[in-house]
């Protein structure tokens, strides 16, 4: 399970063979170039395939990006609305508000763009993609399903690793952002959130660190596929350790995409509007979509590393026996409810974002350096010792297999 | 279209738009957008390690150099950049020394590229049949002490850890240096 074979020094190592580029995607591309609709090929070339494949990997996640924003920001307004008294959307249209998103895009739309005199103007127009860039490139490592035949647009071996790389681009948009605006107010905003940002990114790669080791890989679907069974399967069960360690990533990652009570770049009363104090209509959306997209993103990337990724809490795939052969129907349907399994707690972890930031009040600046620096760092670091001495000490066994076997169980 | 190796076309677009973006660097006077024209040839940069399946090695690419050290860089051009030091003015004669030096060391490294045979390159049936093997686990194995491809060999331990020390003692030193020293509470003198 955990990466094959455990490694011994001495012993010969094969590497398992990765294909090549162009093979990288060998079912679908396949299967499209042999595809042939009246004895006409679908597509002659293999190069042509390839870049169908892509085509319709970039298209699915932008899709996914932008609906996932509009059902955020109208689930952020029926929560907070529940937990704070407000009404919340109701009157706007649809049933229980539903197209207040759609108002809201068509009046961002609508908005008259402006760019302050003084601003750098091929710095300021070009920011807010490089934020929504940064926030949607994190999704092209991150496997919706797992398996022999993970959906996922690339299969890296080092997912990831590169999906924290990758979300960390996304504060260079806000520093450009703040910088390009010629306002002393975005600039205060984007080095706050630039400070607070690249702190956070220490504990939240301890954090990570932990299921890595446990796993064995850097690989997102090998993680993923370690966590197979019932729930007390998850990483965030294995042991004490990982218990506490999945509520720190959980922390750093909500102050890294600079939500309350971390959003300290936007202050109304000191800083107005922080980085994107400038910024109107279209191009301040891109910022709120990338930053409802990195919040998708991290809820994911914890719902893989500790919460089961597509394994469900019941094993219903394997109870019903929905299992076969890669493109039969048991499989799909096996792959869609992974694919529902890793939405479904993304969602859940964006919602339980939207519960604390409608919760709890506000900290400082200097609170929020000091929960990074003096809290969740050295705990990170202790737990990952912690789990390290675990792993060393019952190699690959969960504290449920430990309670079994204490009480006198099988395995 | 058939005959086209996509590869090389990918090589050929990703090492245009770093070596582009370098230059951009030199000509742009505004120093902030050098920072940015930098971020772009270094990310660029990284996509070609991703292209040569060196995942491991790009993503640190991104992750240090253009995630962090960038960072910072534009950081601090942005806290001490004045206006007067905003747009930078270089002088001919500058320009010219910085040709010569600069040129002579691209001379030096592309002659030594093109020296050594095994970076000729495969020839297109060969390079389609290559199997490329991951990275990241002869790089982590290497590091802990184990080399993957000999394992006769020793690995990279002991400079990993003297690296580590050595880092962990510069970090010390930095917020060391960098705490506030605690002064005593003076009254304020009525004035």
């Amino acid at each position: 399970m955990a990466g094959g074979p455990p490694f011994r020094p001495g012993a010969s190592y094969a590497a398992p063979p990765h294909p090549c580029w162009l093979e990288e995607e060998p079912y679908v591309a396949q299967f499209l170039s042999e595809l042939e609709i009246f004895g006409v090929a679908v597509c002659p070339w293999p190069w042509l395939a390839a870049a169908l494949v892509g085509l319709v990997h970039v298209g699915l996640l932008l899709s996914l990006v932008a609906v996932a924003a509009l059902l955020f920001i109208w689930l952020e307004r029926k929560i907070s609305g529940r937990i704070q008294d407000r009404l919340g959307p109701t009157r706007v249209g649809g049933k229980f508000g539903w197209l207040q998103t759609l108002a809201d895009g068509l009046k961002l739309l609508t908005k008259e763009d402006l760019m302050p005199a003084g601003a750098d103007r091929l710095l300021f127009k070009i920011a807010p993609y490089v934020s929504f860039c940064a926030a949607i490139s994190a999704f092209i490592a991150i496997p919706f399903a797992g398996g022999a035949y993970p959906w996922i647009a690339q299969h890296l071996n080092v997912g990831v690793f590169f999906v924290l790389a990758v979300l960390g681009l996304e504060v260079f948009g806000v520093i450009l952002a703040g910088y390009s605006s010629a306002s002393k107010w975005s600039l205060f905003g984007a080095m706050r959130e630039a400070a607070q940002v690249v702190s956070y990114e220490v504990p939240l790669g301890l954090c990570v660190v932990v299921p890595v080791m446990i796993a064995g890989s850097m690989d997102l679907v090998v993680i993923g596929d370690l966590q197979a069974g019932w729930f007390t399967q998850w990483l965030v069960f294995h042991d004490p350790f990982t218990l506490i360690t999945f509520w720190v990533y959980f922390t750093c990652a909500t102050a890294s995409v600079n939500r309350a009570p971390f959003d300290l770049a936007e202050a109304e009363s000191e800083l107005v509007g922080g980085f994107h104090t400038e910024y109107s209509g279209l191009r301040w959306s891109f910022f709120f979509m990338a930053e409802y997209g990195s919040m998708f993103s991290v809820s994911i990337l914890a719902a893989i590393l500790f919460l089961g990724g597509w394994h469900g809490p019941i094993p219903l795939t394997s109870l019903m026996n929905l299992s076969g052969e890669a493109g039969s129907l048991g499989w799909g349907l096996a792959q869609a409810l992974g694919l529902a399994n890793v939405l479904l707690k993304g969602t859940l972890g964006v919602c339980v974002m939207i519960w604390i930031r409608w919760t709890l009040p506000r900290l400082r600046i200097d609170q929020v350096m000091a929960v990074c620096l003096k809290y969740c760092t050295p705990i990170a670091a202790v737990m990952f010792l912690g789990a390290t001495c675990w792993h060393y000490q019952f190699p690959h066994q969960s504290f449920f297999d430990m309670l079994l076997i204490l009480g006198g169980g099988r395995r | 279209m058939a005959s086209i190796y996509w590869p090389s076309f990918f090589f050929l677009l990703f090492s245009g738009l770093a070596c582009g973006f370098a230059v951009a660097v030199l000509c742009s006077q505004n120093i902030v957008r050098m920072a940015f024209y930098l971020v772009l040839s270094l990310a660029a940069t990284a996509s070609l390690f991703f292209l040569a399946g060196a995942e491991f090695v790009g993503a640190m690419q991104l992750m240090i150099y253009v995630g962090g050290t960038l960072v910072l860089l534009v950081f601090g051009v942005m806290l001490t950049s004045q206006e007067r030091f905003v747009t930078m003015k270089v002088a001919v004669g500058d320009r010219l020394k910085g040709l010569l030096v600069g040129g002579a060391l691209l001379g030096v490294l592309i002659a030594a590229a093109l020296s050594i045979p095994a970076w000729q390159g495969l020839d297109r049936g060969e390079a389609e049949t290559l199997v490329v093997p991951p990275t990241a686990t002869p790089i982590g194995m290497g590091l802990v002490g184990l080399r993957v491809d000999d394992p006769a060999a020793a690995g990279y331990l002991f400079p990993f850890e003297i690296v580590s020390v050595h880092l962990l003692v510069v970090l010390i030193g930095a917020a060391y240096l960098a705490r506030a020293k605690r002064k005593k509470y003076e009254e304020p003198s009525a004035a």
